[in-house]
Order: C-alpha cells, then sequence, then structure tokens
C-alpha cells in the first residue's frame, strides 16, 4: 500500500474515531432534552398548560400548580440582575481601564475567587450570616415603607430579597469578566478617536462601551442565566414557600429550589414527573437565555476582528 | 536665538530658524528644546521650530524617526501613554500646552488631530460629526445640524453623503471615510489640524482627493501633516521639516528642503538615496 | 465653554470614582464569606473530624471522613468519564474547526456548560438510577463527569490550536500519520495547559451539591463501593446546615472550610505545578 493511501486511510480512522466522541457530547445535549420530556410525559399529558397557570402546589391533594416557581426564578433573577449588572461592568470598567497596571492581576484573580466559591458555600454563609442581617433590615423597615407591597411580609430574614443579594454576588463574576474581555477588545483607535475631539476620560469610555454594547449585553445575560438555574444558595436562603409575590420579604420558591427538596421525597410518579417537567422547562429557559447572549458576544466578537487597529496600544490616562 | 545640538554633525543653524514667515508675524506652534522619553529610551532630541499659521507644514522622515510622537505631543495624546515623558515647550499662540493652566480637554477641541486609519465611531454619518459638539454641550438640532452640514462641505464630502446623514458611517468607502474623520475634527472649531499620514492607507485617487482638500483647508487651519511620501509633502505643503533619528535634521520652505537642500542627510533622503 | 468643560470633568470624575468602589463593593462580600468560612471552619476543625463518621441524629461529635472519602472518589469516577470523552472530542475540533459538524458539536458543548446542574442531575437519574432503582456514587460521578465535559472540551481545543503549526508540519514531513503526530507530538506539547483545563473542571465540580441529592445520595457509613449510595462533602454540609443541631452546624462550617481548600488547592495547583510542567518541557 502506498504511503499516501495509508495515511489517508489512517486520516479517515482518525476522524471518525475523535468524531465519535464528539458526537458523544452532541448526545449528551440532546439525551438531556429526550430524558428530560420522556420522564414528564405523565404530567404534561395530566395537565398540559394549566400546569404553568396553576398557582396551587400541593403534591399532596394531587394539585400542580408551577407559577410560583416561575415567578420566584424570573423574579429573583432580575433583581439579581438589577442589583449586579452596574456593579460588574464599573469592575470591568476599572480593571480594563482606570486601575494602574500592578492592580490588574490581583483585582482579576479576586473577582474570579468569587465564582469559585462554591453554591453551597454560599448558601451556608447565606442561612447563618446574611439571613440574620437581612432580618434586622427587615425589622428596621420604617412603617411607612410597610405599606408598599414591595415591602410587605413578616420580617423573616429568608426571603426574595436575601435570595437576590446572594445571587447577585454570585452573578457579579461572570458578567464582569465578559464585559472585561469585550472592553479590552475594542480597537484603541476609537477612543483615540473620542480623546482626540477633547473627550473626558468617561466619555471616552463611554465611546469604547458603547462600540461594545453588543457585547456587554451578551455579558449581562449570561449572568442571567447564570441566576436562573442557581440551586443551592437560593434554596437555602429563599424561605421555600411556593407563593406569587411582588414582596421582597415574602419567602418564595424558584424552580431549581422546588426540584433540589422535593425530588427524594416524591412518593408517586406524577409527583416526580411534574418536578422534571419543571426541570425540563428550566433547561429550555435556560438553553435560550445562554444561546441568545453567546450570539451576542459572537457577533461583536466578529466585528472587532474585521477591523485592525494601527493605534499604538493606549491604557489608562494618568492626568 | 540660537540652539545647539550634541551631534555635531548637524548644527541647527540659526538661518534655518528664523526664515521669514509668509503670513502672519508670529508662529502659531512655537517649539522649544523639546524632548520625549519613552520610559527610558529618549525618542526626541532637543528640537525646536516654529510652525506659522494657516500653512501647511509637512514632517516627513524615515519610519520610526520620531515624527508622529511629536505630531501626537501637540494636541498631547501621548498622555494616555503610560511611562512616556515629554520635556521643554510647545507654545500654541503663546501658551505652553504643557503648563499647569492647561486644560487638555479644551486643547484638543483647539487642535483636532486626523489619524492614519479612519475610526469613525459606529454610528450614523450625522452622529460621528455631532459627537464632538454634543459633549460640548451643543443640544440644539437646529444647530447641530448646521454645524454637522458645514463640516461636510468643508471637508469635501456633503455631496456625497447629504442624503444619507442617517446611515451608518461604517458604509462608506476608506476614503469617505476619511474625510469623514476630517469633517469630525473639524466640526468642534479648531485651530489647528494635526493629520498623521492622512492618505496612506487611501488609494491614489482617495488621496488626490484629500490633497486637494489640504490645500483648501489651509486658508482657514493650521496644518501639520506627517507624510511618508514625500511627493505629497512636496506637493502640499509650504513649509518641510526633516527628521531622522528623533532630531530635526532640516526645516524650510518646501522648495528649497527639496531642490536645495542645505544638509547633506536631507538631500540624501528627498533624492531618495536612502529609505 | 469653559463652565461645560469643569462639569464634565467633575462627572469624569466621580464615574470613575464609582467604578472604584463597584470593585470595593463587590470584594466586601467576598471577605466577609472567606472570613467567616475560615472563622467559623478552622474552630471546628479537629482530628474527629477527619476520621470519624457522622453520629447518629442528635448526637454530638463525629465527622465527616466518609464525606471526604466520597467527594475525592466522585470527582474521580467524574475525571475517568469526561477526560477522553472530553479531551478526545477537542481534538477533533482542533483538527477540524470549521467543518459543520465541529461547529455543531462546539454550540452542543457551550450548551451543555450552561445547563443548570440540577438539569444534569435529573438527566443522570433517569439513565443510571432509574433503570437499577438505587442511588449510587456511580450515578453521582457520572453526573458530575458531564458538568466537566464542557470545560474539558473548550480546553483540549484552545490549547492544541495554540501549538506552532511547525510542530505538525515537521511530524508530518517526517512521514508520521495524523493519528501518530497528534497523539506523539501535538498532544504532548498541549499537556501542560490541559492539565490545567482538567484540574480547574476538577475543582468546579468537586463544589456541586444539586446534581448529586438524587444520585450519589448520602450514606451515613463509610463506603468506597461505588454502586451503593455515597457521601460527599457538598451534601453532608448542606445536610447539617439546614438540620436544627447545633453541633451539626459547626461541622458544616468546617466542612465549608475543608471545601474551599480543596478548591483552592486545585486551582493553585492547576496554576504552578502546571507551570514546573511546562519549564520542564522546554529545553
Amino acid at each position: 500500500m502506498s504511503k499516501s493511501r495509508r495515511s489517508s486511510i489512517d486520516d479517515r480512522k482518525f476522524r471518525i474515531g475523535t468524531g465519535v466522541f464528539a458526537s458523544i457530547v452532541l448526545l449528551i445535549v440532546i439525551g438531556i432534552g429526550f430524558e428530560l420530556t420522556r420522564q414528564s410525559l405523565l404530567s404534561i399529558q395530566k395537565f398540559g398548560f394549566a400546569f404553568w397557570k396553576g398557582t396551587t402546589w400541593d403534591p399532596v391533594a394531587g394539585e400542580f400548580g408551577a407559577l410560583p416557581f416561575i415567578w420566584g426564578t424570573l423574579y429573583s433573577a432580575i433583581l439579581a440582575l438589577l442589583l449586579s449588572t452596574p456593579i460588574a461592568l464599573g469592575i470591568a470598567i476599572y480593571i480594563s481601564e482606570l486601575c494602574p497596571r500592578m492592580l490588574r492581576q490581583p483585582l482579576t484573580y479576586l473577582t474570579e475567587l468569587l465564582a469559585a466559591i462554591p453554591s453551597i458555600v454560599y448558601g451556608l454563609w447565606g442561612v447563618f450570616v446574611l439571613v440574620p442581617i437581612v432580618r434586622k433590615l427587615e425589622l428596621a423597615t420604617p412603617d411607612a415603607l410597610k405599606a408598599i407591597p414591595l415591602f410587605k411580609g413578616p420580617p423573616l430574614g429568608v426571603g426574595m430579597l436575601a435570595a437576590a443579594l446572594i445571587l447577585a454576588v454570585m452573578v457579579i463574576p461572570f458578567s464582569s469578566s465578559v464585559a472585561r474581555e469585550i472592553l479590552k477588545n475594542v480597537p484603541a483607535a476609537q477612543r483615540e478617536a473620542a480623546y482626540a475631539l477633547g473627550a473626558t476620560r468617561w466619555e471616552a469610555i463611554k465611546v469604547a462601551m458603547s462600540y461594545g454594547k453588543t457585547g456587554v449585553i451578551g455579558a449581562v445575560m449570561l449572568g442571567f442565566g447564570r441566576a436562573l438555574g442557581e440551586t443551592m444558595a437560593v434554596t437555602m436562603v429563599i424561605g421555600n414557600s411556593p407563593q406569587v409575590s411582588t414582596s421582597l420579604y415574602a419567602p418564595q420558591y424558584t424552580m431549581a429550589a422546588v426540584i433540589a427538596n422535593e425530588f427524594t421525597e416524591a412518593a408517586d410518579e406524577l409527583y416526580l414527573h411534574a418536578l422534571i417537567e419543571i426541570g425540563l422547562l428550566l433547561f429550555i429557559i435556560t438553553i435560550g437565555v445562554n444561546a441568545i447572549s453567546r450570539l451576542l458576544i459572537w457577533s461583536m466578537k466578529k466585528r472587532v476582528t474585521t477591523r485592525v487597529s494601527s493605534a499604538p496600544l493606549l491604557e489608562a490616562e494618568p492626568a | 536665538m540660537t540652539i545647539t545640538m550634541d551631534e555635531r554633525r548637524i548644527p541647527m543653524t540659526a538661518r534655518t530658524q528664523e526664515k521669514p514667515m509668509t503670513k502672519s508675524t508670529r508662529a502659531k506652534i512655537s517649539v522649544r528644546n523639546f524632548e520625549f522619553y519613552y520610559g527610558a529610551a529618549k525618542v526626541i532630541h532637543n528640537i525646536s521650530l516654529d510652525i506659522p499659521s494657516e500653512q501647511v507644514t509637512a514632517l516627513i522622515g524615515p519610519s520610526g524617526c520620531g515624527k508622529s510622537t511629536f505630531l501626537r505631543s501637540i494636541n498631547r495624546m501621548n498622555d494616555i501613554i503610560p511611562d512616556a515623558r515629554a520635556e521643554g515647550s510647545i507654545e500654541i499662540d503663546g501658551k505652553d500646552v504643557f503648563g499647569s493652566g492647561t486644560d487638555t480637554v479644551e486643547l484638543r477641541r483647539r487642535v483636532g488631530m486626523v489619524f492614519q486609519k479612519s475610526n469613525p465611531f459606529p454610528k450614523s454619518i450625522f452622529d460621528n460629526i455631532a459627537y464632538g459638539l454634543r459633549i460640548g454641550g451643543m443640544r440644539n438640532k437646529r444647530e447641530l445640524h448646521e454645524v454637522v452640514e458645514k463640516s461636510l462641505v468643508r471637508a469635501a464630502l456633503w455631496d456625497e453623503v447629504k442624503d444619507r446623514l442617517q446611515s451608518s458611517a461604517l458604509s462608506l468607502s476608506g476614503g469617505q471615510q476619511q474625510r469623514l474623520c476630517i469633517a469630525r475634527a473639524l466640526a468642534v472649531n479648531p485651530d489647528i489640524l494635526l493629520m498623521d499620514e492622512p492618505a496612506s492607507a487611501l488609494d491614489p485617487i482617495a488621496t488626490a482627493k484629500i490633497e486637494e482638500l489640504i490645500y483648501e483647508l489651509k486658508d482657514r487651519y493650521t496644518i501639520v501633516i506627517v507624510t511618508h511620501n514625500m511627493q505629497q509633502a512636496a506637493r502640499v505643503s509650504d513649509r518641510t521639516a526633516f527628521f531622522m533619528l528623533g532630531k530635526l535634521i532640516e526645516y524650510g520652505e518646501t522648495k528649497e528642503i527639496f531642490m536645495n537642500p542645505k544638509e547633506k542627510m536631507t538631500e540624501d533622503y528627498v533624492t531618495g538615496r536612502f529609505g | 465653554m469653559n463652565a461645560n468643560a469643569r462639569r464634565r470633568k467633575i462627572i469624569s470624575r466621580i464615574a470613575e470614582t464609582l467604578c472604584a468602589a463597584a470593585v470595593v463593593i463587590a470584594l466586601i462580600p467576598l471577605a466577609l464569606i472567606l472570613f467567616y468560612v475560615i472563622k467559623e471552619g478552622v474552630g471546628a476543625l479537629n482530628l474527629a473530624f477527619f476520621t470519624q463518621m457522622p453520629k447518629p441524629v442528635g448526637e454530638p461529635g463525629g465527622g465527616m471522613a466518609n464525606a471526604i472519602v466520597g467527594t475525592l472518589i466522585l470527582i474521580g469516577i467524574a475525571a475517568l468519564f469526561a477526560v477522553p470523552i472530553g479531551c478526545i472530542c477537542g481534538i477533533h475540533l482542533a483538527e477540524y474547526p470549521v467543518s459543520k459538524f465541529s461547529s455543531v458539536v462546539r454550540f452542543a458543548a457551550d450548551v451543555l456548560n450552561g445547563v443548570p446542574s440540577i438539569v444534569v442531575g435529573i438527566f443522570a437519574y433517569g439513565l443510571v438510577v432509574l433503570p437499577v432503582k438505587r442511588f449510587s456514587a456511580i450515578a453521582g460521578g457520572f453526573a458530575l463527569g458531564l458538568l466537566m465535559i464542557p470545560i474539558v472540551v473548550r480546553t483540549t481545543e484552545e490549547l492544541l490550536r495554540l501549538v506552532p503549526p511547525g510542530l505538525r508540519e515537521g511530524a508530518l514531513a517526517l512521514g508520521a500519520t495524523r493519528t501518530r503526530a497528534v497523539f506523539s507530538v501535538i498532544l504532548p506539547a498541549a499537556l501542560p495547559g490541559i492539565l490545567t483545563g482538567i484540574l480547574v473542571a476538577l475543582a468546579r465540580v468537586a463544589g456541586e451539591t444539586a446534581p448529586l441529592l438524587f444520585t450519589a445520595f448520602n450514606n451515613r457509613f463509610f463506603s468506597t463501593n461505588i454502586a451503593q449510595p455515597i457521601a460527599s462533602l457538598t451534601v453532608q454540609v448542606f445536610t447539617y446546615a439546614i438540620s436544627p443541631y447545633e453541633d451539626w452546624h459547626r461541622q458544616a462550617w468546617a466542612g465549608a472550610f475543608l471545601l474551599v481548600m480543596i478548591i483552592l488547592s486545585l486551582s493553585m495547583l492547576a496554576r504552578f505545578a502546571v507551570r514546573g510542567l511546562e519549564k520542564m518541557n522546554r529545553p
């Protein structure tokens, strides 16, 4: 057999061989969707869309209304986003544009440390340190504020507020590190153009942010996706009570939390399928959010690499 | 006013300095003993020259000889680079740009800059030009429109874009983008326009348009242009400064520099005997 | 003009200060968490913690020996499963970067990365627990392995792409087949970085709790039988934390401290030991 023939056979074996392993990854993702659907059929067939509109979750009585979980998940994630985004963006801007060169590495490392702490540790700290603080805060709320629905409810400490706070902290490093990458890749020529027109440092930063805004939005959405799926820290501080409430003080429940708490207690198949159906929705939502976020970030990267910057590398303006 | 250089071979004679100014009696930009360091490396050695107003002054010389660095010092764009240090003085209308009372924001409004590769913002043509005006506080829509139109006319771009001011600046050709950047710089009404190899990334036709534009603009603006292209310098400028290795070798009327250079190095360069 | 410029400068300074403040605000919870974990955790660590099993409900004392071993076993199983699949998948993506198939696989890996760990747990439950109607360490390790795969894939692909093309050309010029070129030349060159990726992935899954809740479940006793339920640091900390017993709370902090230490060590190992490997590789 000639050398080239041998090598092309080998090439083909190589491609197929490694391709099999690659397709395992693909199969896993498809498999998750498939398996989740299969294991929730009982619930899907029995309840249909009413499953998502019902507000009563009473497994003992056979009532499975999952709206409180969707509400809790979205509400907590949106609140977390509102709290974390300004901070995450501020960090990204500071590290990439403003801070002295020496601090860059250590600060980056520290913010990434936030992401390395496991969820259960956040939860533990949340239960024993954050919740008492939140309870004190809730107790100290002036009566005038207590009348607003946002602050109605007994000052338990556990509830939406504690959950939103913990989620916000957990989400910060994700949004911030991607935003930082985006800012780093904005061509220096853009900032130069702004400075040359008499912009202040902040105005030049705004130009860079505006250039990278697609990617920055993607970064923020990535954080949102993370918040949607967070389980342990949330379930330990949110109160685990399936109710739809706008109050920050009210104990509520999220999709991930109810699965974590009740999965092993599910006495009958319908109960289990109902929980898995919730897992299916969580799966679909997080895929959607992450896909949009990746798309935004990818389209940003494409825009930057098609322009070549010839300006010297610019760093923080000292004066 | 004798300036001494440490290089024996390149005496900067007083004669070159005191060539009569054709249009005004005082130099618009007055550079004295200017030196520049990147960290510990000295990249510009003790240069002094006077740049007259409402003329085009070209800075020529081989790559890396400091002409761009010098240009960027005039509007203090080098402030952005860490470890960069300047010594000596650059005076505009008598005021040192490095002086303690200088407001860099105001300085950069008065001294506009156009870069080697055009860098329009990813916004509409209108918003690009209005940017400098808006940060300066102009809000009135009619005023903005007036100034945008005026700037585009001055940059010889108005006719080509007047029907699509809202379309993206990135949809323009390379040459048009560069003229857009010129219009953007003109919008804030500077006195001086610094151009760092403005046509080097453009094709010959676009380059010709830019050169024509420079010729028209010099009636109202003091223009300092860095260029690699000697023919361009000869075509476009009134005065030319020849730099080499961070030193100012010769400076004078363009005609003299090209036809009758006084220094051997200048002669070698302009006749193409070396890079 | 001057008043306007002054106002803009003030705004600029305020904005810059707020950005710096954001950094401080983010570091406060970090400091608080580490402080409490260290303060409460170190105090509760003792020999018993490392050597004893949990005592029956309500009785003080005991330790988490089984949980510590359990976590190590679980991440071991996860690695066994994720490293071959992840690396070879990464090799394929690096060798055929622009094929349609590769784009789809890459997207799938990204999707898998974003799937909440509890959903992955449900999948593992359906695949490994349900058919045999038993919780097991294998199921837990499988779930953790799934979570590791995207990280290993991405790191492997990125690092293989960074290997200078001259290396591959050299190997091919010497008559090596593609398989041999990749496995004997290119892969070893990228190995330090790939190892880093694996250690980082291990650090990530060592801290996972949710997927283990209904796969590996928990085990009061010491067990290394991978076909049986197994204890893990994370699940144990969770169980203790939500219990009403003071002593268990104390031990939960100790467990949390140990967990953070394990994760930090794995990260440090990834950073420094691998750098040492790289230095050895270079002539």
